[in-house]
């Protein structure tokens, strides 16, 4: 019982930490990338359709480990694999 | 967007709910992680309904093309535009001959957009259909199942490996992995060397089909997940409208699931483009000599 009530503690602290340090990253990453973009189209308005779309691909590049953290944070809220482990499936 | 409550059962609690909207249906329960004897039904079916509804419709705007002279109207020039858009994107990636690119960006784009779209659906609605018929669980988004996911950036990998050793050649494949990014004229020096440019080259080598799949995968779980959180708020179903509580619950579901599902709208066209674009440039790399 008290292991159980360990694992789950501990994992509701992982979960709050990779979704913490994922957003974290993410944002100035973000703010990285919408900032270059802006003085890019504000040097030369010309291209901003062009510097958009790349923004979109390297947004979804960013994007991609914090969006794979967080899939994985949402299983272990949900489908404890610890949990499993150690009590045979209850939760 | 409300919930149905199961027919002739307790309403489930929050925890029963959200398990029961994770469950895919399968032919049996997996044996640890990895157990290649399990078929997701669901996903099998909706991925084939998606690309016959995909094929189908994309052929027989093709034909009428050949067909019709003039303007093309309604859902022609919705495919013109398609494709046209696609030509443009991979001519300005893929500067090879191959001609199997553009239409496997086109199908890649296309299918891997209606999977997404398939989450815009009410969380409840197929189940909810599915479980009149007796069918217990039911996932109907494709893109939420890893399986899925994997089968598309795996079948790239493995066009990458086929088009790397068609256009460089076996031995230009290897000396892909061994001879970068240190090289040196020294033979002796070039075979010190090999360890570490396996290691700097075969890690992002496999990063990527792994990647591009968990990318897919994480955005649209996630999504779905929000969508079932938001379900939550009208759990116990019709009952909920006698109390003022119920209302706000019903009034905040649909407002939070309205917003929620516009800005999905945009993560899931920019999901199947970015898969689109990834696999593209992946091929293009594959393809350049040095």
């Amino acid at each position: 019982m008290e292991n159980i009530a360990n694992i789950q503690g501990m994992t509701v602290l992982a979960v709050g930490i990779i979704f913490g340090l994922g957003a974290l990253g993410t944002a100035i990453g973000f703010g990285i990338l919408g900032g270059r973009f802006l003085e890019g189209a504000a040097r030369q308005p010309e291209l901003t359709p062009m510097l958009q779309t790349k923004m979109f691909i390297v947004a979804a590049l960013v994007d991609a480990v914090a969006m794979i953290g967080i899939g994985f944070a949402l299983f272990f809220t949900f489908a404890n694999p610890f949990l499993a482990a150690v009590s045979g499936g209850a939760g | 967007m409300a919930a149905v409550e199961h027919a002739a059962e307790h309403a489930p609690s929050a925890n029963e709910y959200i398990l029961h909207h994770l469950t895919f249906l399968s032919n049996k329960q997996a044996k640890g992680i990895v157990d290649f004897s399990v078929i997701n039904w669901d996903s099998v079916f909706f991925s084939v309904v998606l690309a016959i509804l995909f094929g189908g419709s994309f052929y027989i705007a093709a034909r009428k093309a050949k067909i019709t002279s003039g303007v093309p109207r309604g859902f022609q020039a919705f495919v013109e535009l398609l494709v046209e858009f696609i030509d443009n994107s991979v001519k300005e990636t893929f500067h090879g001959t191959t001609k199997l690119i553009a239409p496997l960006a086109l199908t890649i784009f296309a299918w891997v957009f209606l999977f997404n779209s398939m989450d815009l659906l009410p969380v409840d609605l197929l189940p909810a259909v599915a479980h009149k018929v007796g069918v217990e669980h039911l996932k109907v988004v494709p893109s939420t199942d890893v399986n899925v996911t994997f089968a598309l950036s795996l079948t790239v990998f493995v066009l990458i490996i086929y088009y790397s050793i068609k256009m460089k050649g076996l031995g230009g494949f290897v000396s892909e992995f061994t001879m970068q990014p240190f090289s040196s004229s020294n033979p002796v020096v070039k075979v010190l060397l090999i360890p570490a440019n396996l290691i700097l080259e075969i890690v992002p080598f496999i990063a990527r089909p792994i990647s591009l799949s968990l990318r897919l995968f994480g955005n649209l779980f996630a999504g779905e997940m929000i969508f079932l959180l938001l379900a939550l708020l009208t759990l116990s179903g019709f009952g909920q409208l006698a109390s003022v509580g119920g209302w706000l619950g019903v009034i905040a579901h649909v407002l939070l699931g309205l917003v929620w599902a516009i800005f999905h709208i945009l993560v899931i066209t920019l999901q199947a483009f970015i898969f689109m674009v990834l696999t593209v440039i992946y091929l293009a790399m594959a393809h350049e000599h040095h």
